[in-house]
């Protein structure tokens, strides 16, 4: 079996682009993504790849030269996090609309104001709607491992889309934990060559990139935008399977925990999952039928599956680390509430937590406490307020 | 979980707890348990109180909150003791390790403490004497092998002498490692 390794999350990212050995990255650093780029470009100094390292002077420069090199036929990454994301957003909209299968990390980081380094959801739930596939990661592990199956997701030919994998700031791209990384020749074997069907470069076949657009053929080309998101699913799962057939570890399109038989499940993305995960075990052990189902792909969104898998529960909280401000909820909430609109069986009662802004801990206690909600909303069907804010001076 | 371990470091910016946690991560994960290490980010400032941590079990650990109650406590600078709180969240059956020249009784009764064990150890003094600076990390993590048998000290030197040997010229090593073996001889525990 490989070796398990202590590593920081930023760490083990690094190191898959080492692996995946990209032809461009274009980036600039910010907090707390900026280890990724400053060990990567000492991969790029020491010789240990081959990538052309493009320096920048911002992230809507990083963005756009990732993207004039994803066009020109390069495999091209950059890596960034909350306000970096944020200033890249209308270069996001260009390399989907183009369908560049561009790669890049993102750091989960609060955006100002009030200025904050530390981790929640709303810089990526920002970007939700951009046309980026999006693939959450809870620890160093799955970082790492989702960042080397999103390169074969993106380039696959059925599905040719950008993607961001996120991992929470600080908590899982500072700390240090266990992870077993793939030997350098499985996992470049694994990513594979890319070779673009169209690309600038090809000078026998020339091609325009970025063309006016307008009524007569613009609403086609975003349809077909739709339409290569109805593929993912399948190429994620595809890719899973090959990946596990490398690695021994299971992925899915999201993670359900101990939710088979359960009454009661907790909905969640990133790192909180591990925690509530101790608490799911330690609430079984008391003969507590509660699950969790953490979110993997959020973009596309899974709906179908995602309501199947939680249809028949008494009682689900869906906590979200970012707020929407529709007064409706989270993004994450909102869409789940959406999803089990449809979803088989009689109507389940849904809550929904907004935590951990701007880093905020998130503790066993608190995930405990929100259980014991779930079931009494489950023994009284009453809900008092559908949504709340856990862990915030009032 | 009922076998993981939680630890607490306290120290000042510049004295080495994040190090001392990650080291400590580093030696105990190479000798096949599974670790966390991470320090708690606040406004990084020389001598500023700081905090680090570790869990260490023999299962893969899942928690990504913050330690609360921590069963074992270093402490790399005396003068935090009444300006930090150090026994906060420490079950009563706590460990202290402090870098300090007085006796683990002395300190005791600093910290007002009835149960538990409390262990002293001059690190300062040491880091002086055998790296030639005021570096109580590398000596601290030498008592804390002693006292809690985590790994035996020749795991524990050939493992840190290795991730040494990565950043630090040989010399450097060396002084290091002496200072943590003689951390482990001189710790002291009550009678």
């Amino acid at each position: 079996m490989n070796k398990r390794v202590a590593i920081t999350g930023n760490e083990a990212v690094a190191e898959a682009m080492r692996q995946i050995n990209p032809d461009v990255v274009a980036a600039y650093p910010i907090t707390p993504a900026t280890e990724i780029v400053q060990i990567f470009a000492d991969s790029v100094s020491n010789g240990k790849v081959d990538t052309e390292f493009v320096t920048v002077e911002s992230e809507h420069s990083a963005m756009s030269a990732t993207i004039g090199a994803s066009a020109a036929g390069a495999r091209a990454m950059t890596a960034t996090s909350s306000q970096g994301l944020a200033l890249m957003w209308e270069m996001l909209y260009i390399a989907a609309g183009l369908r560049l299968p561009i790669v890049a990390p993102i750091v989960n980081r609060a955006l100002s104001a009030p200025i904050n380094i530390h981790c929640d959801h709303s810089d990526t739930m920002g970007a939700r709607d951009s046309g980026w596939i999006q693939i959450y990661s809870e620890d160093a592990q799955e970082a790492y491992d989702n960042l080397i199956q999103a390169m074969r997701i993106a380039e696959h030919p059925d599905v040719l889309l950008p993607t961001m994998v996120t991992m929470d700031g600080f908590i899982v791209s500072h700390g240090m934990g266990n992870a077993e990384l793939l030997p350098d020749d499985v996992a470049k074997k694994f990513v594979g060559e890319y070779e673009p069907e169209h690309y600038l470069l090809d000078v026998e076949n020339p091609i325009t990139v970025g063309a006016l657009d307008f009524s007569d053929w613009y609403f086609e080309h975003r349809r077909q935008l739709a339409d290569a998101h109805t593929r993912v699913q399948d190429v994620v799962l595809q890719v899973a399977k090959e990946f596990k057939e490398i690695s021994g570890r299971e992925y899915k399109l999201f993670d359900a925990y101990k939710l088979d038989d359960a009454e009661v499940a907790i909905v969640v993305i990133n790192s909180a999952a591990g925690t509530a995960k101790t608490v799911v075990d330690q609430l079984r052990e008391k003969g507590l039928k509660v699950g969790l189902l953490k979110i993997r792909l959020f973009r596309p969104f899974p709906h179908k599956e995602i309501a199947e898998a939680l249809s028949g529960l008494k009682a689900i909280a869906v906590l979200d680390r970012a707020d929407s401000l529709s007064l409706m909820g989270g993004p994450l909430y909102i869409d789940l509430r959406a999803a089990m609109y449809n979803s088989p069986g009689p109507k389940v009662n849904m809550v929904n937590y907004i935590y951990g802004l701007g880093g905020r801990d998130i503790n066993m206690e608190q995930i405990a406490g929100v259980y014991d909600d779930l079931m009494e909303i489950a023994k009284t069907g009453k809900i008092a307020e559908p949504v709340t804010y856990l862990g915030v001076r009032e | 979980m009922a076998e993981l371990l939680e630890i607490r470091w306290h120290g000042r910016g510049g004295q080495g707890a994040k190090t001392a946690a990650i080291l400590l991560g580093e030696a105990v994960s190479a000798s096949g348990k599974y670790i966390q290490a991470f320090p708690e980010y606040g406004p990084e400032r020389m001598g500023a109180p700081v905090l680090a941590f570790n869990r260490i079990s023999e299962d893969p650990i899942r928690l990504h909150c913050q330690v609360a109650n921590p069963a074992m406590v270093v402490v790399l600078d005396a003068t935090l003791i009444g300006k930090a709180d150090v026994t906060a969240g420490v079950p009563k059956d706590g460990l202290y390790i402090i870098n300090t020249n007085l006796s683990p009784k002395e300190m005791r009764e600093q910290l007002g403490l009835t149960g538990g064990k409390v262990y002293t150890l001059d690190a300062t003094q040491i880091s002086m004497e055998t790296i030639g600076r005021a570096i109580p990390n590398t000596p601290m993590m030498g008592a804390l092998i002693r006292t809690t048998g985590l790994l035996t000290i020749d795991e524990f030197v050939g493992n840190t002498r290795e991730r040494l040997e990565a950043k630090f010229r040989p010399d450097i090593v060396e002084k290091n490692i002496q200072a943590i073996e003689r951390a482990y001889q001189e710790v002291q525990g009550e009678e």
